[in-house]
Formats: C-alpha cells, sequence, structure tokens
C-alpha cells in the first residue's frame, strides 16, 4: 500500500513547487498576478482555518481586518511619508487592540455570536473606509508607493509574487508548527471540549482569544501587502462579500488542516476566474452569477462533503510518519505533601439549582494515600459533589479545602493547577488527536511554551519532554501499544483508560474519577481495578464517584454513601454493606 | 431642529423600526425552531417588493420562474428520497404538495398578471408567490443538514443569500422599484402630520406581533414547534415531524418577510440586493433579543429604527455605521449578563 502511495506523494510535492517557482518565472504577467492573490488570500484563509476548522469559531470579518492592513499603510503612506515597514507595525498593533475587543466581548458566549458580531463589524467598517474623506471615500487613495527592501524595490508582481509567497509560506510553517505543540494540543480541544480542556489548567476564553487575534494579525499582513501590491486602495474589497469568501476559501478547501487554506484559496480564485468569463457568454446575459454558482456548489459541499477538498487530496501522500518519541528529562514533580490535617476537607457543601437542594450540607474528608468512594442511588447528588470539587459548578454554600487552600469558588483551571486533576463520566478525548497528544493536554500546566515559541519551532526541548512525561503515564497504565492510534479509535474500556493517564499526566496529588466503570465490560472492570490498587500502592490519592457497588467494594478504602443529596453513611466498605440506612436505600426496605 | 422635525424623524423611525420588527421576530421563529441563522429572509424582502412592482407595471414577476425551478427541484428530492427508502406510495402527496401547489400557484399568477388585477389581488398573489420560496428552499438546502451544528447551518444561510441575491439581479434586474401606498391620507395632529402609510404599517406590525406571540404561548402548534428547537429528537419522540415543523416556520418566516417588503416598498426604493442590510437591521433587533424573546426583539427593532432616522438626520453618510456598532455595546451587555455556557459541537 505504502509502496503504491509514496510516488504520488512526492509527485504531488514536486508539482507543488514546480507551480510555486513555475508562474513567476515563466507565465505571462496575468498568470503572476493571480498566484499573487491567491497566496494573499491563502494568508487569510489560513487563519480561519485555525480559528474555525481547528478552534471551532467562525468569522465573516477577517475581510475588515485586511482592509485596516491596507488602509493604515496606504493613510501613513500618502499623509505623512511613512516607511511601510513602520506602518506594518502600527497597522498590527491596530488590528491586534481591535481584535482584543471584539473577541473580549463576543468570545464568551456561545459560538453564534461571533459570526454575527463579525457580520455587523464587517459592514461598519465598510461603510467607515467609504465615508471618511481622510481614507479617499467610496474612490479610495491612489499612488500608494511600492516596497522597499534594503536596496530593492519591489515595483511589480514579480517581485511581489515573492514577497508574498514568502509570507504565505512561513505562515503556513509557523501555524503548523502552532498546531504540533502545547498551546496547539489545547486549541485542538476548545472545538466541543471545552470543560475538559479547562479541567487540565487551559484557560478557554483567552485561549479563544488569542486564537482570534492570531487570524486577525495573517488578515492583516495580507492587506498590508495588498496595498503595496495594487498601489491603490477602494473599501470594495474589504466588505463582507469579501470576508465570507475568505471563509468559503477555507470551508471548501478543507478547513481541518493548513494546507486547506492554499487549496480552498487557489480552487475558489481560479473557478471564479473562470466562471466570470465563462456564465455571462453561456448565459447571454452579464451579472454576477458566479455568486450563484459559488453559493449553490457551498451548500452542495455542506451537504455532502463537510471536510473539504484538502482531506481528499491527502489521501494521495504518503501518512505522516509517527514522530518517535525522544527520552527527555522528566518534566519537574509537584511536591505531593498533604499540607495540612486532611488532604482534602467538605465542610457543610451545599448546592442549590433554583428550589432543587442537590447536595445538602455534606461533610467528608480524604487522606493521602487512601482510595474514597462516593456512592449513592440515581440522583443522589454524586456527580454534583463531583462537579463542586473540580470547580465545574460553584458552591451555593460550605466549604472545600485542598491542602489548607479553599477552592469552594475557583474556576476548573484554577483547581487543576493546585494538583486536582480529573476524568469524565462521558469520555472526553480529542478524537482525531493520537493517545500521545491527548494524554499530553493532561500536563498542560507543567510546561510552559506559549504562543510564540511553539510557532517559531524553539519549544522543541520542552515538548520533547512533554512528550515523554506522556509516554510515561500511557506506559503506567498499560497502553503503550496505542500511543500513536487515534484516540477515538480505541473502544470504550481503553478510552477511559486513556483519560486516566491523561489526569496522571498532570501529576496530580488527587485524582478525581467520575464513573470510571459505567459501560465498561466485566474484564474491563477487573483490569481498571488493577490499575487503580497499582496507582495507590505508588502513593496516589483517587475519589471515585461511582454507581456500581461491586466495583467499589473490592477497591475502595471507605464509603460515603449520598441519599437526596445528604450524607447517608461512611465507613468501611464491610460495614457498609451491612448499613441498615444503605441497604433500605438501594434496596427500598425490603432487607 | 424643531418640533415638527423631530415628529417627523419619529415616525420614520417606527415606521421602519416596526418593519424591522417583523423581520426581527421572523428571524427569531425561525432560529428558535430550526437554528437556523437565516441571512437569506432579507432577499424575500426585497423579493416581495420587486414581485409586486412587477404586477404593477402589468407583466409576469421574475419570481414566477423561480418558484418553477425551486418547486422541480424539491420535487426530484423527494422523489429520490421516496426511492430510496421505498416509501412510493408517498409520493403522490409529496409531489402535489411540494411541486404540484407551487407551480398551480405560478400558473394562475401568470395568467392574472397581465389582466391588470387590483392592487389588494396583486398584494395576496405577491405573498402566494414569494411564501412558497421559504419552505421550498428550507427543504432544498437545510433540510437535508438539519442536525448540523449551527455554524455549517450558517455558513448555508449565506451561500443561499448569494444565489438569492445573483437569482434577485437575473429575474427582476438592476432597477431599483418603489411600490404605491396602501393609502395615501394624512392626518394634522397638531403641527405634525401623520400618514395612514405609517400608521397602517404599525398597527399591521403589532398585529402580526401579537399573533405570533398567542401562537407559540397559548397554542399547541405553536407549543410543538417550540419542544422541536429544544430538542428534536425528543420532539420526534412525542409524534412531532421536525421536518414539517421546519417546514411550517419557513412558511410563516417567509409570509413575514414578504409581508415586509410589501410594507416597505412605499417606504424606500428596494434594489435587488437592498434585502440584505434591511434585513441585518432585523437581525440587530434580534440579537438585542437574545434571538429568544419576540417582545425585546421587536422593541430593539423599533430601537433600531428610531436610531437610524436621527442619525440619517445629523450623519447621513454614517448611519449604516451607527446602526451596527450599535450590536457592540449589545452584544457586550449579553456576554456581562450572559452565564457560561457549554459550547455546542
Amino acid at each position: 500500500m505504502s509502496g503504491r502511495r509514496l510516488p504520488f506523494g512526492l509527485i504531488g510535492y514536486i508539482a507543488f513547487i514546480v507551480v510555486l517557482i513555475g508562474v513567476p518565472v515563466l507565465m505571462p504577467p496575468f498568470w503572476v498576478t493571480l498566484g499573487n492573490y491567491v497566496g494573499l488570500y491563502s494568508i487569510v484563509a489560513l487563519g480561519l482555518v485555525l480559528l474555525t476548522g481547528v478552534a471551532g469559531q467562525t468569522s465573516f470579518g477577517q475581510a475588515a481586518f485586511v482592509g485596516i492592513g491596507a488602509y493604515v499603510t496606504a493613510m501613513l503612506c500618502l499623509s505623512y511619508g511613512w516607511s511601510p515597514w513602520v506602518n506594518l507595525v502600527i497597522a498590527l498593533a491596530l488590528t491586534a487592540v481591535i481584535a482584543l475587543a471584539i473577541g473580549f466581548i463576543t468570545l464568551r458566549m456561545r459560538g453564534h455570536y461571533l459570526p454575527l458580531a463579525t457580520i455587523a463589524w464587517g459592514i461598519s467598517l465598510y461603510f467607515l473606509f467609504g465615508n471618511l474623506d481622510f481614507l479617499g471615500g467610496h474612490t479610495g487613495l491612489t499612488g500608494i508607493p511600492a516596497l522597499r527592501f534594503f536596496h530593492v524595490e519591489l515595483r511589480n508582481e514579480r517581485y511581489m509574487y515573492v514577497l508574498i509567497w514568502a509570507v504565505a509560506l512561513l505562515a503556513l510553517w509557523s501555524t503548523s508548527n502552532l498546531l504540533d505543540s502545547r498551546p496547539g494540543r489545547a486549541i485542538r480541544a476548545l472545538r466541543g471540549h471545552l470543560d475538559m480542556a479547562e479541567a487540565f489548567g487551559v484557560n478557554a476564553a483567552r485561549l479563544k482569544i488569542v486564537v482570534f487575534i492570531y487570524a486577525a494579525l495573517l488578515a492583516c499582513i495580507s492587506g498590508w501587502m495588498y496595498a503595496h501590491l495594487q498601489r491603490f486602495v477602494n473599501p470594495t474589497p474589504f466588505g463582507l462579500g469579501q470576508g465570507i469568501e475568505y471563509l468559503f476559501m477555507a470551508v471548501v478547501g478543507g478547513a481541518g488542516s493548513v494546507w486547506g487554506a492554499v487549496v480552498g484559496a487557489t480552487v475558489i480564485t481560479l473557478s471564479k476566474e473562470v466562471l466570470q468569463n465563462i456564465l455571462p457568454t453561456l448565459l447571454g446575459k452579464s451579472g454576477n452569477f458566479e455568486i450563484v454558482v459559488f453559493g449553490v456548489l457551498m451548500v452542495l459541499l455542506l451537504q455532502h462533503a463537510r471536510e473539504g477538498v484538502w482531506p481528499w487530496l491527502a489521501r494521495w501522500l504518503p501518512a505522516a510518519a509517527d514522530a518517535p518519541i525522544e527520552p527527555a528529562p522528566a518534566l519537574a514533580a509537584r511536591d505531593h505533601a498533604q499540607r495540612a490535617p486532611h488532604l482534602l476537607e467538605v465542610k457543610g457543601a451545599r448546592k442549590q439549582f433554583g428550589g432543587l437542594v442537590a447536595v445538602d450540607n455534606l461533610d467528608f474528608t480524604i487522606d493521602t494515600g487512601e482510595i474514597l468512594g462516593l456512592i449513592g442511588p440515581n440522583g443522589a447528588g454524586k456527580t454534583t459533589m463531583f462537579n463542586l470539587i473540580s470547580g465545574a459548578l460553584p458552591l451555593t454554600a460550605g466549604a472545600i479545602v485542598f491542602r489548607g487552600e479553599s477552592i469552594g469558588s475557583r474556576t476548573p483551571y484554577e483547581i487543576a493547577a493546585l494538583g486536582i486533576a480529573r476524568t469524565f463520566q462521558h469520555v472526553k478525548l480529542v478524537p482525531q488527536m493520537s493517545v500521545l497528544d491527548n494524554v499530553a493536554l493532561g500536563a498542560y500546566l507543567r510546561s510552559h511554551a506559549g504562543l510564540v515559541r511553539a510557532s517559531l519551532r524553539i519549544d522543541r526541548a520542552d515538548e520533547r519532554r512533554v512528550r515523554a512525561e506522556a509516554a510515561r503515564a500511557i506506559e503506567r497504565v498499560g497502553l503503550s501499544a496505542h500511543v500513536h492510534d487515534a484516540a477515538g479509535s480505541l473502544p470504550l474500556g481503553k478510552q477511559r483508560i486513556v483519560e486516566i493517564a491523561r489526569a496522571l499526566a498532570a501529576d496530580p496529588v488527587l485524582l478525581l474519577l467520575d464513573e470510571p466503570a459505567a459501560g465498561l465490560r466485566y474484564l474491563e472492570k477487573q483490569e481498571l481495578a488493577k490499575r487503580l490498587r497499582d496507582l495507590r500502592a505508588a502513593g496516589m490519592t483517587i475519589l471515585l464517584v461511582e454507581h456500581d457497588m461491586e466495583f467499589v467494594m473490592g477497591l475502595t478504602d471507605r464509603l460515603v454513601v449520598m441519599h437526596f443529596g445528604e450524607k447517608l453513611a461512611e465507613g468501611a466498605p464491610v460495614e457498609i454493606q451491612r448499613h441498615p440506612a444503605v441497604l433500605e436505600a438501594y434496596l427500598g426496605g425490603v432487607a | 431642529m424643531d418640533l415638527a422635525i423631530f415628529a417627523l424623524l419619529v415616525q420614520d423611525g417606527v415606521t421602519n423600526g416596526a418593519v424591522y420588527a417583523l423581520l426581527a421576530l421572523a428571524l427569531v421563529l425561525v432560529f428558535a425552531v430550526t437554528r437556523v441563522i437565516w441571512i437569506p429572509s432579507g432577499e424575500f424582502v426585497s423579493y416581495g417588493t420587486l414581485t409586486l412592482a412587477g404586477f404593477q407595471l402589468g407583466k409576469p414577476p421574475g419570481t414566477i420562474g423561480l418558484l418553477v425551478g425551486v418547486a422541480v427541484v424539491a420535487g426530484l428530492m423527494e422523489t429520490y428520497a421516496c426511492a430510496r427508502r421505498r416509501e412510493l406510495a408517498r409520493l403522490p402527496r409529496q409531489l402535489a404538495l411540494w411541486t404540484i401547489v407551487p407551480l398551480a400557484i405560478a400558473a394562475a399568477s401568470w395568467l392574472i398578471a397581465s389582466r391588470a388585477p387590483p392592487f389588494w389581488l396583486q398584494v395576496l398573489l405577491t405573498l402566494a408567490l414569494v411564501t412558497p420560496l421559504g419552505p421550498l428552499l428550507y427543504r432544498i438546502a437545510y433540510q437535508p443538514i438539519a442536525e448540523a451544528s449551527v455554524l455549517v447551518l450558517l455558513i448555508v444561510s449565506v451561500a443561499l443569500h448569494f444565489v438569492m441575491t445573483g437569482l434577485g439581479l437575473w429575474f427582476f434586474g438592476a432597477e431599483g422599484s418603489r411600490t404605491p401606498a396602501f393609502a395615501t391620507a394624512s392626518w394634522q395632529v397638531g403641527k405634525v402630520i401623520v400618514s395612514a402609510q405609517s400608521v397602517l404599517v404599525v398597527v399591521t406590525s403589532i398585529a402580526l406581533i401579537g399573533a405570533l406571540y398567542f401562537l407559540f404561548g397559548r397554542t399547541l402548534y405553536g407549543k410543538a414547534l417550540r419542544a422541536t428547537a429544544l430538542n428534536r429528537v425528543g420532539a420526534r419522540l412525542v409524534g412531532i415531524s421536525p421536518n414539517l415543523a421546519g417546514a411550517l416556520t419557513f412558511v410563516l418566516g417567509a409570509l413575514l418577510c414578504a409581508f415586509s417588503g410589501v410594507l416597505i416598498g412605499p417606504i424606500t426604493t428596494i434594489y435587488y440586493d437592498s434585502g440584505f442590510l434591511v434585513s441585518l437591521k432585523g437581525f440587530v433587533g434580534a440579537i438585542i433579543g437574545g434571538l429568544v424573546s419576540y417582545p425585546i426583539a421587536a422593541a430593539g427593532a423599533v430601537l433600531v429604527g428610531l436610531l437610524e432616522a436621527f442619525s440619517s438626520f445629523w450623519a447621513s453618510g454614517f448611519k449604516e455605521v451607527i446602526v451596527f456598532t450599535l450590536i457592540i455595546p449589545v452584544l457586550l451587555w449579553r456576554s456581562l449578563t450572559a452565564h457560561h455556557q457549554e459550547e455546542e459541537e
């Protein structure tokens, strides 16, 4: 199979390079200009791949950011004679500030407010460009100087081609670096796994804003080059219609991959060119028919191939080899001391949802090295209690103290930083990511490579340590054979174990397991119980919420039984099995 | 600014606002039931005006051809769906609903158009022509992916907006149109002149808003539609067909939009691409209501109308900038009051 695939892949890469170099050297200016536009659009679409395809946020307003890049440099060049390079810095700064403001307002809310806000913002900026006299109104600004690079003047489309594609390739390189890094793993988890990302220390709201700014900056650079390529600007190319077209490019190309941006920009630019020439002659009427064809194709694409063109092309390319896990020094381990009389102390915890009291005046403690089971019939409030400890829900009253610090009103990512790691009742792994990457997300707080270091790929030493750590956690739970498999391809039982490995990668002081045995078969449960005993033997403290009596009885040191939000009983499993109130609650008083 | 101008602007703003309110309602309605952010609603407005203008000129409006085309496509899709599920017995009924009825409307309009029908009949025909486009386009574009995320549905909406704008240019041409007023009377109230047209627009809007409020709050059908919005699978389990609910919602939504087009025709000149900005103003209103609340959305839309009237008096070039920038403080307010909500996938 791979023998047959490789030549196609090679041909693909060679074809890309030949076209990339061949266009400016051999082709007439028309094609070079087209190539320039594909490059400029690719850069904008790349931002959308990251924002929409990976992080799951949609913006129709990228064209407005392109406009800021173009107008800032045009205006400053013409009115003050400033250097375009200085203007680039100013344009980027302005874009970052605006994106920060818009992102701050809209990204805290559900998905559809960002697209709506970007539609509104795209329109108002378009009209603003068109109505401000110092920006030339609807006629625009002409006579923008060409760029100078030391002593070379980039005065025609061939020179600009080199600059545009150098920037485009750089952007592709840095974005794919970013996706394969610590922040990249967190960004990939944003889409649909927000609470999981937060449970491992990701400040999701902030990260979404950062991604939005990143996409806006790419758009701004594209606009800056556009202004110096065209040498004039007017509001039309920065309107909402173009903003929508950028999104189409990302979706058509395949918003899940950085190459989707280039493919989408190429397909849309070329087909628009062709359609604009063919359709009017075909229909015998002039008008913007290409827009009708685009729209219809878009609807068909979303109905039948939502992933876009790239995944289809990528089948012909050789699969990237799994990066080897190199030995690396261990990440700094946490101090595991208990620090307080109890590791975790729940005092008079109460949670109320409107009139319903889900947890009422609950007290219990956990000490280092024990497995505590929190059990109870359906609706007893176990999961609510679990969410109170992990920070997914705020306490109504009472206190939860972890190693001497009150955590009752902290956010999940602050609690994660203190040394509590959790698993989820409904498995929350990023299915397309490898087991290794999923587990590495657990170590998010133990390494510090940020966006800039990740994009420039100077985070590799850190990254090696994270990967080695993740591999160790996977080995600890006995899943080494699946390190490079996509997490979504494993059976449920193994996915639950991957969740435990991810929690272990965080080097937790306390491990919270939410119904770890739910949906497992008998043998899988046995296997899980054995793993958990091994962990306890190694000094781990575990709190588990569970339904399955048999599973908890053989495993836990102590049990807390909840019933209607209150504590019904507490003690060793043998005592609980004989406790009359527990028997009544579970069996309805028959015994 | 004296009192007369002030009153004139208020009247202008409220009249426009009443039309935006109808749109805001259509948008909230469609979103609540189908989760579709219905960007092409604006095209239904412009189609409404332009269709009526076609009848005014005594020639069959382009909408007829469009309706025929869309009905044929929907019929083909139904045939395919029935054949694939081996339910050919259902086919005649489906075809009658999706193809024959629209074709009959188209044929009737074609025949009547050239015989100088009275104005009220022209309005009725306009509504009869534009309204079926709503459910038909729902059937073609949205229903096959009704379970997709809000974002995918939104992108489909945007694509559909492109298609409808392009087709609008094709069928109606690039010239703008105005339609005659329903009523030409006006009254002098103190120093202020109140036109019957304005009163009519406002009263009709209020009546429709009241009717919708009643429909959704008090009737079983309305409650069924709301249930579908909340949980499609659950609604299906208790016997509500989500497809039927979606189609019905689009009938209502398209009717509201087409009617807005008829109402706004005498107030502004409408071009094939004017609908988008009009509907976006409805959107600003709808967003003020959080895409959930009908009364707040309507109030928001009136606010947009007033803001537009006054800003066109003081800074006409920046009218759109001011109206669309309003959305930012509104979203800020909503974001600060909203609770943390889990992302949907």
